[in-house]
Order: structure tokens, then sequence, then C-alpha cells
């Protein structure tokens, strides 16, 4: 007999349940951090003695404003040039929701700032100053935002004050956004146009007067009606092995669970699944969660699986369902992001990761580098340095099991390790 | 009705998942135990994170010997409870042995003697991960952190050369000699910590709940009096007040708030209408803007 859970009820009023993650994109000075700080101010997020730091060093400056972007730039560096260098996460909290905002640099030379960023968010905040419209620098954004598959894009037209609210500049820019949009690969990204003030709060969070034009939400509460199970890529069901737990005691003795996390679908008990790659099928037996056994394991929850066969898998091993399975090769084709100083080069060799699984890759052939500019391409590349993304086939020492980066967000991407360095070198999205 | 998974939060399946990385990727984890709140949901999380089978790595605690005593009690009977592995090392060998100087004064601490004496029982068991409870939403320096966070040799953070973390994974992939701090509870903040423990009715040390205590005011803040361990002027007077502690760390740098917050679910409701940071109590932080910064460049937690 199963045992049922019965939710207490102060487990449905418990906030937080809900979380959003969104990355923020913008050129130096386009007010990003300033952006950043108006969301934690206007949602009353920032406590009295950060609030007094920031009065403190504004005056100390001699600002007659407050200067909001001291409530996120950390480092020592930042805070003497005044610019943000590395990703810092900024947390706050409404009634419904729980948001994670990563404050990615927008620098050309920190294009991997900006991936890292995107690889973990849902959703994205574009900025644009009013006064400069569109530049290069926003196709870059734009591209990797797109690249990564973001589903949610907000393109927030700052500085709004500094043109006098012109509803003409707006839908100027707006226009030349949606001519760079025709550009994109990954076309079912939701993009909005919000026009703001960041300095001054306009259509931040609370409703601007001085925009009476514009009927559309403010940037808030865009996010606060996003559905966050929505803003998840849905793929099919994939369960990359973490750990095997056999707990070997009296009561648990031949108890052989698979613990790891649930991507792009559900699993529940009885269905049949394949396991990779020694391709033997079973069936769910069971799954865990601490001491409760549940119906289904949703997607993104991390659990314990145990199968009816007591058949041999392991750490990178992968539980799909039968009719379901994923491309197993040795060798294939992605988009990768360069992120090191030391350039990949064809023959090079790398520890690549993909999800748990670690294997090692050797450089087939560089096809071409593609400017994140939306500029085009250019073939006959030898070398890859910091920043370039490029198309690269790869060939494994053994097989792993994915899809195509655009049918699944975690099983289609992996990282690349230099052995000599163990530093993650790039990331790559596969084709 | 079918039962599944989708309520749980993901914050607790990204912590999870973030643990069961630490024992498959590495050969030495250990936990970083405080006895506070966060080392404390850490433990749940772990446990978790393995049922049914026993956390496979033990708990740490570097114990400064100024500790508060209701956290010292609640850590033995804790581990106990849950025949968990428990190593201590004491801040006070460290000092003994002429490896630190022990500050003097009137804002003297050890907490940032700790330092020596964690980096030498990394080396004496060499663990290659540490696991802890540090929050990206404490503190300015920490923000930045990433959950996998390399330490080369000497115990030390380099900021400006942290590896990417992209989508979920990992990388533990280190040289002899290094080893990985790791932090799940990344992206939880306070109340998210909070929250958490009253919902999964974790227990948790008796000083984060109202009681009375022997205490003085200094620079607006009201300390634990306790003449062997924390500095008082002869004019700092000693009053019975009602508080609570918000943060735990040693007596000598934690203060405490005025607080009739007597059970878990008044602590929630607190911290949501508390309109000062969570570190505002700690004195450790507030030597300069830089000072979280400076002490994790040179090993700190």
């Amino acid at each position: 007999m199963r045992k049922i859970l019965i939710l207490p009820t102060s487990y449905l009023i418990l906030k937080n349940m809900e979380v959003l993650k969104i990355a923020t994109a913008g050129s130096v000075d386009d007010g990003k951090s300033t952006l950043i700080g108006r969301i934690l101010y206007d949602t009353k997020s920032l406590t009295s003695d950060k609030l007094e730091a920031i009065e403190k060093t504004s005056k100390q400056k001699g600002y007659d404003y407050l200067d909001f972007s001291l409530a996120t730039d950390g480092l020592v560096a930042e805070r003497e040039q005044g610019i943000t260098i590395d990703v810092a996460h900024i947390y706050f909290s409404t009634q419904t929701k729980s948001y994670i905002i990563a404050d990615t640099p927008g620098h050309v030379e920190y294009t991997r700032n900006m991936v890292t960023g995107a690889s973990t968010s849902q959703a994205a905040i574009i900025l644009i100053d009013a006064r400069k419209g569109v530049i290069e620098q926003t196709n870059r954004h734009f591209f990797i935002n797109n690249l990564l598959r973001v589903k949610e894009v907000i393109v927030a037209i700052n500085k709004m004050d500094l043109v006098h609210f012109s509803e003409d500049i707006y839908n100027k820019i707006k226009a030349d956004f949606e001519t760079l949009m025709q550009k994109r690969d990954y076309q079912d990204q939701n993009i909005t146009f919000i026009p703001v003030s960041a300095l001054k709060g306009d259509n931040v969070v609370h409703k601007s007067r001085n925009t009476p034009w514009y009927k559309g939400q403010t940037l808030l509460e865009h996010f606060e009606l996003l559905d966050t199970e929505d803003v998840y890529n849905v793929g099919t069901p994939r369960f990359p092995v973490q750990y095997v737990i056999r707990p070997k005691t009296e009561e648990f003795h031949d108890f052989r669970g698979y613990a790891g996390k649930v991507y792009g679908g559900e699993l529940s008990v009885g269905d049949e699944v394949v396991a990779l790659p020694s391709q033997t099928k079973s069936k769910i037996k069971e799954i865990y969660l601490y001491d409760q056994s549940y119906q289904t394991a949703s997607r993104r929850s991390s659990v314990t699986i145990t199968l009816e066969d007591d058949i041999n898998v392991s750490r990178g091993d992968m539980l799909v369902k039968v009719d379901d399975l994923p491309t197993i090769d040795k060798q294939f084709t992605a988009t990768i992001s360069w992120m090191d100083s030391q350039n990949l080069v064809t023959g090079n060799k790398y520890v690549l990761q993909h999800g748990v699984n670690k294997v090692l890759a050797k450089v087939d052939a560089i096809h071409h580098k593609i400017h994140p500019d939306y500029s085009g391409i250019e073939e006959h590349i030898s070398a890859l340095g910091m920043n370039d993304i490029a198309s690269v086939t790869f060939k494994l020492n053994k097989s792993i099991f994915f899809d195509p980066f655009k049918n699944h967000r975690t099983n289609g991407s992996f990282i690349l390790i230099d052995s000599q360095s163990n530093n993650t070198v790039g990331v790559g999205f596969i084709q | 009705m079918t039962k599944d998974t989708s309520r749980v939060n993901p914050l607790e399946n990204e912590a999870i998942y973030i643990i069961r990385e630490v024992a498959a990727q590495f050969e030495k984890p250990v936990l970083l135990f405080s006895g506070g709140k966060d080392s404390i949901t850490l433990v749940r999380l772990a446990q978790k994170a393995f049922y049914p089978a026993k956390i496979p790595f033990p708990l740490m605690h570097i114990d400064t010997g100024h500790n508060f005593p209701e956290t010292i009690a609640f850590r033995d009977r804790l581990v106990k409870e849950l025949g968990l592995e428990l190593i201590v090392r004491n801040v006070q060998d460290s000092i003994d042995e002429g490896k630190v100087k022990e500050e003097s004064g009137r804002y003297s601490s050890r907490n940032s003697l700790q330092t020596t004496t964690l980096l030498d029982a990394i080396e004496e068991f060499k663990f290659d991960a540490c696991i802890g409870g540090a929050r990206r939403d404490e503190e300015k320096a920490r923000a930045k952190e990433r959950i996998f966070s390399v330490r080369d040799d000497f115990g030390q953070w380099d900021e400006k050369n942290q590896r990417p973390e992209l989508f979920d994974m990992l990388n533990g992939q280190i040289h002899l000699g290094q080893n990985v701090r790791v932090f799940p509870i990344s992206n939880w903040t306070e109340l998210d910590v909070w929250s958490y423990i009253e919902r999964e009715n974790i227990e948790i040390p008796s000083i984060y709940f109202a009681h009375t205590r022997a205490t003085f005011l200094r620079d607006g803040l009201i300390w634990s009096s306790d003449d062997e361990v924390v500095y008082r002027d002869e004019n700092e007077v000693v009053e019975e007040r009602l508080v609570r502690f918000r943060t735990v760390g040693d007596m000598s740098c934690t203060a405490a708030v005025l607080s009739d917050a007597a059970d878990i679910a008044s602590v929630v409701q607190e911290i949501r209408e508390s309109t000062i940071s969570e570190r505002g109590a700690r004195i450790d932080d507030k030597r300069s803007e830089a000072a979280m910064e400076k002490r994790k460049q040179q090993g700190y937690f």
C-alpha cells in the first residue's frame, strides 16, 4: 500500500514556490544596475541598512539622486571603475514569485558572462538607451538570448525621461528591433517592448503618467503574470543518473535507487523505460523524494527511481521512455561559444561534460564562425578565440545520448573542460 | 488522484541536485557545520538527497570556542540522533600553536581566525570539497560566488577568474591540492530558509527564538553579556532583555534583536516584515565596505 502524502494547508499558501530567473543584458551606461536597483527599491526589497549605505555613498559622490547601481555592483574593482565585471545575482520576492536576477555585463569582451547568465534563465531583459536606439551591442544581446533559447525577452527602452517620453522615438526603436527579429532562429521566443525610465521609475514597477500612449504592462507586472511552468522549454523526459543509492542496511537490504533530476517531461510509476547505453528495458517501480513515494516525478524534480528489474545502471547513464529515444552517437555538430584565452584549434582534445556524463572529445572540424551581431558567417577558420561563436564538429571516444538543443535545452547542451587547466572553456548547443 | 512532485520547491530540487553532484564528483567531501540555521538546512537537504542511505560524508565544525553553548548542545544532539560523523577542530588549538594571534579590545572576535583552522583541517583530512551554507543574498561579494567555487592550495578565492557555470552542469575537476567550496543553497534567500524550516518542521537551536538574556547596548546593537568571551566597557550596562538571534555566529560578533517571536511561524512573519538585512547584525561585515570580499580572498568561508 502506497503512502498518501497530504499537504498541510500552510504548504499551499507558502510563498517562494515559484522561482523566475531573469538575465539582464545592456551596454555600458544603459542603466542596467540602475534598473535593478529601481526594481528593488520600488518593491521595497532594499533593507534599511542597505538603503542607508546607498544614500551615504551617493551623497559622498555628490549626486543629487540615489545611485541604485550601488545596490548591485559588488566587487571592489567594480565600484572603483563604476562597471559590472562579473555575473552578480540579486534576489527579491513578491506575493506571487521569487525572482533571481543575473546581472550580466554588457561589454563586448564579456560575451561569456552573458551566455552564462542566459543559460540558467528563463527570461531576459535587453536594455536599450532611448537616445541611442538599436546599436551593434543590442544585436549581440538579442543574438545570445535567441541562441540560448530564452523563452521570454523584454526589450526595455530605457532613459525615456531623456527623450521627453516620446512615443515616436519608442516606435522607431521598436520598429528597428522588429527588423532585427526577422533574423532570429528561435521563432517561438516571446518578445515584449516596454518604455521605461529606471532612474525615475517609469513603467518599472509602477505605471507611468508620462507615457499615456503606452497601454501595456509595467516590467514587474509582466513578470508577475508569467506562468513559471510555461517558461521552461518542454521536451521529452530525460533522466540522467547522478548517483546510485545503495543503503545496504537491514531495512533496505536490496534497495538500489537511481538518483537524478527529471528534465523535459515527467516520468511515472509503471512507465516502460530503456537504460542507456546498455539499451536494457525495464519499468519504473517506485519514485521517491526523501521518505515519500510518488506516482509521478514532474519536470525539474530531484528524485530517486527504482526499477522492476535488477539491471546495471551507473552514473552518467540515462533512463528514457521506450518510444522516445534520443540520438545515440559518437559524433555531432554543435554551435559553440568559446570562453578561454587559449584558442580552440582542429585536433584539440577536451573533456566533454554532457549533463552529468563525461567523455573525451576531439575537434574534428571548425566549419565557420558566426558573428553574434547578425552580420553573417566567416568560413575557412583555423582557430577560435575567447568570445567566438562557431559551428564545430566533434568526435567522441564514447557515444552520448543527446537531443538537438532546439528540442531539449538540457539534453542538447554540453560544456568543454580543458584537461590541463581543468577550467570550463566552452559551451555547446547540439545542432 | 494522481500524486506528483510538481508542488515541490524548485530551490530544494536544485540543492539536492548539487549535493548529489558533490558525492559523485569528489573523493573526500565534507559538510561544514556551524550549528546555524543554514547548515542545519543543509543537513536536511543532504538527508533527502541520499535517502534511504545515510549521508555519505562527515560534518565538520570549526569551533571558535566563542559559540553559544546552546548551539554546541544542539550540534551534539543532532549528530547523535542522525548517526552522523562529526569532526571538530578548535581555533583555540591554532592560537595555542602560535599560528594565529588573538585579537584584543572592543571589537575583538575570533571570526577571522577560523580561516587558519579551517585550512589546516582541509589539509589534515585531504578534503577536496567543502559544502557550506553561504547564500548569495547575504552580502555583495557573495552574490558573485559560484556554486562550485575553486580554491587554490592556499584556500584563496580568485574572484576575477571564476569558472563559468552553464545550465545545470557543474565542473568539479581540480588539481591535486585544490579544493572546491560548494554552496547548494546559493540561490535561497533568508526568507526561503526560514520558510523551509517551517514547512519541514526542522529543529533549530533555541537562541533563534525569543528568550530573556543578559545584554548590553553598543553602537545601537544588542550584545550578549558574557565577560569571558565578549569585551565590555565598564560603562556598558548589562540589562535583561527579551531577544532572539537572527543569525548565529560567535557570541563576540553576533548581535541580538529585540523580539517576542517564540515559535517558527512568528519568526517567519518577523523576517517577512523586517527592514534590516540579516548581516546588519554582524559586526564583522561592518569593518569596511569590502570586508567580506577581503576575507574571502584569504580563504574565509
